[in-house]
């Protein structure tokens, strides 16, 4: 059987399993992420279990991958290369923190969401997409165009 | 089961995503990368698959639990489109949201990660005490 055919098998039960996770968790809900990040009010402190929780079991993950020669249905590990902590690592950072803090939505669960068919997280789904369109116009002019698979390989596989 | 338990259990399946991803495919759940390559028309059947998989997770809980999973929205139209911009090109200029850097950036112990979560908390922690003498 080609292995291809489970690398994508792979990626589709990930999504569920991520999706459905988010749903049980509560961070689908803007309301409660938003009380997660008002320390100095309202606290709802829940959240942090989920952080904690997903951070150990992908930890597992990680050092399962690590004793792999290549990962099961792949060639190699396709991991970030990048070790610089620079201005764009922060600004980004920042600058994503500020729209999720405004609204109590990322990019997982208002995706996941999607599924509600609610008005607000359509309107914002919409406008991450363009924020993330306008990222490419202004940052990435160099990789105009969509860049192949092989210089993203390129880019991306390194020492584990 | 309580708040508490069910945040954890979900935390505890979005870390299994993770690590399927990571063993099975060696790749980093990160949902800004993925969806943003898949913006730039690259990886787009394993993109287009996860982001399926991702609108199908709240389905599947909804004929688990008869009932959909809690989406309070109490942000004005303005301040929606505002938040998904930031969102959408933060996320990008950072190489990572909660998912890349946070799921996954932090459990390889990736300093680049550390740097970008305590980053994004800070902000949006900040942010959220600023809104709060607005609304």
């Amino acid at each position: 059987m080609n292995s291809a055919v489970f690398r994508l098998a792979a990626t589709l039960v990930s999504g569920v399993v991520f999706g459905f996770g988010l749903s049980l968790s509560g961070m689908l809900d803007p309301a409660r992420v938003r009380a997660f990040l008002d320390i100095t009010g309202n606290w709802n402190p829940s959240l942090a279990f989920v952080l904690a929780g997903a951070v150990s079991v992908s930890a597992l993950g990680v050092v399962v991958s690590r004793r792999l020669m290549r990962p099961l249905f792949d060639a190699s590990f396709h991991l970030p290369s990048n070790r610089a902590i620079d201005g764009r690592l922060i600004a980004g950072s920042a600058t994503f923190g500020v729209g999720w803090g405004l609204v109590g939505l990322c990019p997982g669960p208002a995706l996941a969401s999607l599924s509600l068919g609610l008005p607000a997280t359509i309107l914002f789904v919409a406008a991450m997409i363009v924020g993330m369109l306008a990222h490419d116009r202004l940052v990435e002019r160099k990789s105009a165009g969509p860049v192949g698979d092989a210089g993203t390989e390129a880019r991306m596989s390194l020492p584990h | 089961m309580s708040e508490y338990g069910n945040a954890l259990a979900g935390g505890l399946l979005i870390g299994l995503s993770a690590a399927i991803l990571m063993v099975a495919n060696g790749r980093v759940a990160g949902v800004s990368g993925i969806a943003g390559r898949l913006l730039q028309g690259i990886q787009i059947s394993s993109g287009a698959l996860f982001v399926l998989g991702l609108m199908a997770g709240p389905v599947l809980y909804r004929l688990i639990f008869d009932a959909w999973p809690s989406v309070t929205v109490t942000s004005s139209w303005p301040l929606l489109v505002t938040g998904g911009l930031l969102v959408g090109f933060g996320s990008r200029l950072g190489s990572g949201c909660t998912s890349g850097h946070g799921v996954v950036g932090l459990a390889r112990l990736s300093h680049r990660s550390i740097a970008a979560v305590a980053t994004f908390m800070a902000a949006a922690i900040l942010t959220v005490f600023v809104a709060g003498f607005f609304g």
